[in-house]
């Protein structure tokens, strides 16, 4: 893969260096500085294929690869009062946000789904760092209880992906209760027994390190995830010295204990599904060849799919082909018909 | 003598004025300067209500960063009894920063905890200016602990900067145990009552202040930020502090209308600084009023009471 990196992109490079790059057809990787296609930077999950290096990626994005065939529904957040401060600062909160919207065309800076990863159903939540630096303010507050509780009443693990320069300053004093709002309900989780499991991801600072994304059953990051209370920049300020190379990256943290593990983008969705299904109790998944897609509607009824395939808990459906019922006890990763069996 | 606050030059001059003329009469015998002395005391005194009626923001900070302000060593000495400190989180050091122990507290026994400033060059240096390191948050949750299992009473008094910046800090996990510590907060069974009794910093004021009643001093402040980082970031200019702590609003009288605490413990004229002793009495009477309000409830409630109280927190902004 390298040689064709080395050998291709060079002349693809001095091609678009005379005119001007299209914004939207190519990005550039901040860390290796390859030109980047932007259907090959995202069927790579927006990590670069030059040098690995992991970009953000948006929530959308994110449960687009997470969830099953992409399939996921949105989980309602109650909106807040706008600028409950009404604060301005050389603009108005107000209007700040407004840009954030239309740049971004989210609404605000977490998005709070639910679906199936693997056949396991699971609500999931994901900071947009490209909203406001993903600042966490009263919505995303809203956001992570309303997770909690949609994950409580369904009875599913959490999982949250993390990434915020911090609190929303402009919601003041409101945003630094999301510290322990946000704690409240990681608790009601913990309460009902369920998984609730992080994933930090660049950049994962201040407040939001100190709360909720702290406090997670199991914590994985992404490859060199900045994770910090204080960044790098105030804490050299204060003591004066230069902190050693790869400090507060999320290698670092985890030879400091504060992180289970560290796993590729790619990688990431079949360890969640493996760690979600292992604490829930269920039998192991096993991705089995996708059947091709039936179009036509079987003619005449099965029995129940979930009941022809022994030692499933029914938490999953099972087997949805009869061709598939030679594994049993397995959570076949392929497209059904059917609803999940709740 | 006083350390006047630069908002404070003009009662500077009177007081110092008054202070002059009855110096100079005690070294001049027949000098009689009382009545005239007694008219800038007057003065002086109008000044100071006025000055200190209507505090700016940025004003209210530097009065709740005043070196003299009494800190929560003098707090644990006057209000409380038996005071008996308990160190050490038993995993890596005692933080300075933190103080706490068993202590009697107008009778009951009860846990205390705050973060202490020091008084001096020496002692802030030997408390860190009040802020704490993980080792701090994690000799607090202990204390909680202690307090939970013995069914004895929290009282928190807040006064920090901030949470430690430091390498070693963020090594040991500044982050989790801020987060520890907010957690075991909210899972107590026993009343918990806090007290802002100078500066609330962010994070690690939070990691104390979890609790069922929060009380501020009139001129305490309590911020997700401060006003100089505030205005480094969003003016780009840490100069325009004044705008940034009027834009946070982070006043004991803008929390009380946001609903983020509960009471505003009036301080004596000028500040708490300028008559100790009565704040600090004040600031009990505050605690024993918030221990009283939560007297009948059990475990459940008192959980119950605290997680209720922060999801609902902010749900109404400044109209709350
Ligand atoms: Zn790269």
């Amino acid at each position: 893969m390298n040689w064709i990196t080395n050998y291709v992109r060079p002349k693809i490079n001095s091609l678009f260096s005379r005119r001007e790059v299209p914004e939207n057809l190519w990005t550039k990787c901040p860390e290796c500085g390859t030109m980047l296609f932007h259907r090959e930077l995202r069927d790579n999950l927006n990590v670069c294929s030059a040098c690995d290096h992991h970009m953000s990626i948006t929530p959308r994005d994110r449960f687009a690869t997470l969830f099953d065939g992409g399939t996921f529904v949105e989980v309602k957040v109650p909106d807040p009062v706008t600028d409950p401060l009404q604060f301005r600062d050389q603009k108005r909160y107000g209007d700040r946000l407004k840009t954030a919207q239309r740049q971004t065309g989210e609404h605000e800076a977490m998005l709070v789904a639910e679906g199936e990863i693997g056949r396991t159903p699971v609500v999931a939540a994901a900071q947009d760092f490209s909203f406001m630096a993903g600042s966490m303010g009263m919505y995303v507050g809203n956001a992570i209880i309303a997770a909690a509780e949609r994950a409580v009443k369904l009875k599913r693990p959490l999982i949250l992906f993390s990434a915020a320069g911090g609190a929303r300053m402009q919601e003041g004093i409101l945003s630094l209760m999301q510290m322990p709002r946000t704690t409240v309900a990681v608790d009601m989780l913990k309460d009902a027994g369920l998984p609730y499991i992080v994933v930090l991801t660049h950049p994962t600072t201040g407040g939001v390190t100190a709360s909720y994304a702290m406090l997670g059953d199991v914590h994985i990051s992404e490859p060199n995830a900045l994770i910090c209370f204080a960044g790098p920049r105030v804490i050299e300020q204060t003591i004066r010295e230069k902190l050693p190379e790869g400090f507060q990256r999320a290698e670092y943290l985890l030879d400091h204990g504060m992180l289970d593990r560290v796993t590729h983008r790619k990688q990431l969705r079949q360890e969640l599904i493996q760690i979600t299904r292992m604490l829930l109790g269920l039998p192991q998944a096993v991705a089995g060849d996708l059947p091709a897609p039936d179009p036509e509607p079987a003619p005449v009824p099965l029995p129940e799919p979930a009941e022809a395939t022994k030692g499933d808990t029914g938490k999953t459906p099972a087997a949805p082909a009869p061709d598939e019922q030679g594994k049993p006890g397995a959570a076949v990763q392929a497209a059904s018909t059917k609803p999940p069996a709740k | 003598m006083t350390n006047y606050l630069e908002f404070e030059k003009g009662l500077a001059e009177i007081e110092g004025k008054a202070e002059e003329l009855r110096a100079l009469a005690r070294s001049n015998e027949g000098m009689d300067v009382e009545a005239e002395a007694k008219g800038l005391d007057t003065k002086a005194a109008t000044i100071k209500k006025d000055l200190y009626s209507s505090l700016t923001p940025w004003q209210k900070c530097q009065v709740a960063r005043h070196p003299e302000r009494p800190h929560c060593r003098v707090y644990v000495d006057q209000l409380f009894e038996e005071f008996t400190p308990l160190a050490g989180d038993r995993t890596f050091a005692d933080d300075y920063a933190v103080m706490g122990g068993l202590a009697r507290f107008r009778g009951t026994p009860v846990v205390v905890l705050g973060h202490e400033k020091g008084h001096d060059t020496r002692t802030r240096i030997e408390h860190n200016f009040g802020m704490a390191r993980p080792e701090g948050y994690r000799k607090a949750i202990r204390l909680m602990d202690l307090a939970d299992r013995f069914g004895l009473p929290l009282i928190t008094l807040v006064d920090t900067p901030g949470a430690y910046p430091g390498k070693g800090a963020e090594e040991r996990g500044q982050s989790e145990a801020i987060a520890r510590s907010t957690q075991k907060c909210l899972s107590l069974g026993v009343p918990l009552a806090s007290v802002i009794i100078g500066e609330g910093g962010s994070g690690g004021a939070v990691a104390f202040a979890t609790a069922n009643r929060i009380a501020m001093l009139e001129h305490s402040i309590y911020s997700v930020i401060s006003p100089e980082g505030c205005a480094s970031i969003l003016w780009k200019d840490a100069e325009k502090m004044r705008e940034a702590a009027g834009a946070l609003r982070l006043t004991a009288q803008d929390l009380q209308k946001l609903g983020v605490i509960d009471r505003i413990v009036k301080e004596p004229l000028g500040g708490a600084h300028r008559h100790a002793k009565d704040a600090v009495n004040a600031v009990g009477d505050a605690i024993e009023a918030m221990l009283e309000e939560m007297s009948g409830m059990d475990r459940k409630a008192l959980i119950a009471d605290r997680r209720q109280k922060f999801i609902g927190m902010g749900s109404k902004g400044l109209a709350a």
